[in-house]
């Protein structure tokens, strides 16, 4: 699949924002961790929110027509795209009504505020579980059409969520092994997930260039595709940057996306000032990113059996 | 009514001109234009509804050029209408065209993703996606004499190897050829339920092929002297 660099960026931005505020709500009304200043609390809300408007304001931008974008919530009950849109919007409200509670009355917020908050972070999972099942749905792509989908985007959001927490908090001089540790098992839970979703992707399934043509009981070449220049199809579903790239990719996703975020965590749980949790940030943003680049490259449409591709 | 193609791998010639005669009816129809990209250019590309590729099935000397057209196969569980956010893509329940609102769609290309048999295009000038409607423009129209009252790829196929029917009608046309010639289709195991449904090349004698001329030394030499000369 052509990796389209506008949903990349959103997804990625808006699933740090959604984990971040996931973990904010738990902590902050669970009474989890060191007590937030009112400061601090009101930081962690702004990154959060900000994260998922600058992603969901990129989200339009692979769209060819978009004054036709306010459609996307008309078919919420067929289309995981429009469910998508729907939670993404209805997560404003309570997420704002939280918010404004945090901004009047600090860190004591009363029970509206609460109640507010916990329903934003349950929309918020919603959300990301949403944006998973787009991809999870379609039968057509085999590396998609898993469980594992939805579980990455949704691990991967709160993993990104706990470094940007970890790293926020050591700017106002509160970071504590808490965060640290959050961070650190996160990281590894997504990291196993990615790994799982990388072995199941491997093993070669779904239908054949036989089961494409008709022809199940000989073997199929492709002759001719018809067209001399490129289509649709070929711009949209033929893109593979080869085996090697994506294995040097997929080692560079583990290295800056999980294992170099841990290392840095790790080492300010032994004494390193709580400061460099923001270069943890900035490796996981990267490394998450190459992942989401890599997820659509190595997606292989059916439409592809049909130009020459003995399976996908 | 279930209306859809039959086209029979047997007879079609692999000649294009179902995709041209669709190309010229549909670009002035109720989805058009079909916009074309640098036409008289180097690489000249555009919107097609259907689409004919080439496979050689087999192995030599059993092998054998099957020529497979592609267009929607209007299915009857059609994920494309069902991953649509804005409900810009639908079948309608009366004859189970699958159609695309050329005023709602937003061009997010999801339904294209959906569709394994790529039978859904992004028209790039115009932003929105486009797929055959089946002549639904045509096959209604009682301004034309009935026998023209068809697709246009199946009026113009010179091979006569496109049918056009109701498949819920036991003694339609279509639904005969495809009992009689055992009618497959393409990716069952995805589960879209595609109507359209392709005849399976007739099994035909073997043609004897010891006969051919052997290589002698000088046909060897041209053959080789062919094969090295840029033409």
């Amino acid at each position: 699949m052509h990796p389209a660099l506008s949903v990349i960026l959103f997804t990625v931005t808006s699933g740090a924002g959604y984990g971040l505020f996931v973990l904010l709500v738990i902590f902050h009304l669970a009474g989890i961790g060191p007590a937030m200043s009112h400061g601090e609390l009101i930081a962690h809300g702004v990154a959060a929110l900000g994260l998922i408007t600058f992603g969901l304001l990129l989200s339009t931008g692979h769209l060819a027509n978009k004054k036709n974008a306010w459609r996307s919530f008309m078919r919420f009950k067929t289309s995981w795209l429009s469910r998508e849109a729907v939670f993404a919007v209805l997560f404003y409200p309570f997420a704002l009504v939280y918010g404004l509670c945090v901004l009047l009355f600090g860190p004591e917020i009363g029970p509206l505020g609460m109640v507010a908050g916990l329903v934003a972070a349950i929309l918020a999972v919603i959300t990301l579980f949403s944006t998973g099942m787009i991809y999870g749905c379609l039968k057509t792509i085999r590396q998609w059409n898993t469980a594992l989908t939805p579980a990455n985007y949704i691990m991967l959001g709160v993993a990104t969520g706990a470094v940007a927490y970890a790293a926020i908090a050591s700017a106002f001089g509160n970071a504590t092994a808490m965060h640290a540790g959050v961070a650190i098992v996160m990281l590894l839970i997504a990291a196993v997930l990615k790994g799982i979703y990388y072995f199941w992707i491997s093993r070669v399934t779904g239908p054949t260039i036989n089961t494409a043509t008709t022809f199940n009981r000989a073997t199929v070449r492709l002759l001719d595709t018809g067209h001399t220049a490129g289509t649709f199809l070929t711009d949209e579903f033929g893109y593979d940057p080869g085996k090697n790239t994506t294995d040097i990719l997929k080692m560079a996703v583990f290295l800056l996306g999980f294992i170099v975020p841990a290392l840095v965590f790790a080492a300010v749980l032994t004494g390193a000032p709580a400061a460099i949790g923001w270069l943890a940030l900035v490796s996981t943003l990267i490394g998450v990113g190459m992942e989401r680049w890599l997820f659509f490259a190595e997606a292989k449409h059916v439409v592809r059996l049909y130009h020459g591709a003995q399976h996908t | 009514m279930r209306l859809g193609l039959v086209i029979d791998m047997d007879t079609c010639v692999g000649c294009h001109a179902c995709a041209v005669a669709c190309k010229q009816w549909n670009t002035s129809g109720t989805t058009g234009p079909l916009t074309d990209y640098q036409p008289y250019g180097e690489d000249p590309s555009g919107v097609w509804f259907n689409r004919i590729r080439h496979y050689e099935v087999g192995d030599y000397p059993n092998n054998k050029t099957v020529n497979i057209p592609m267009s929607c196969m209007h299915c009857e569980h059609a994920d494309c209408v069902n991953v649509c956010p804005t409900g810009a893509s639908y079948k309608r329940p009366e004859d189970g065209i699958v159609l695309v609102d050329q005023d709602k769609c937003m061009g997010c290309n999801y339904c294209a993703w959906a569709c394994p048999y790529g039978a859904r295009e992004l028209d790039r000038e115009d932003g929105v996606m486009k797929k055959c409607t089946l002549c639904v423009d045509r096959i209604y129209d009682e301004a034309l004499p009935p026998e023209e009252r068809q697709p246009a790829c199946v009026i113009t196929c010179p091979a006569h190897a496109r049918f056009f029917g109701d498949f819920d009608d036991e003694e339609s046309e279509v639904s005969r050829l495809v009992r009689e010639r055992g009618g497959v289709k393409q990716m069952p195991e995805l589960g879209y339920k595609p109507v359209n449904t392709y005849l399976p090349p007739r099994v035909t004698r073997p043609i004897p092929t010891d006969d051919v001329r052997a290589n002698t030394l000088i046909s060897s030499v041209k053959d080789w002297v062919n094969k090295m000369v840029a033409r």
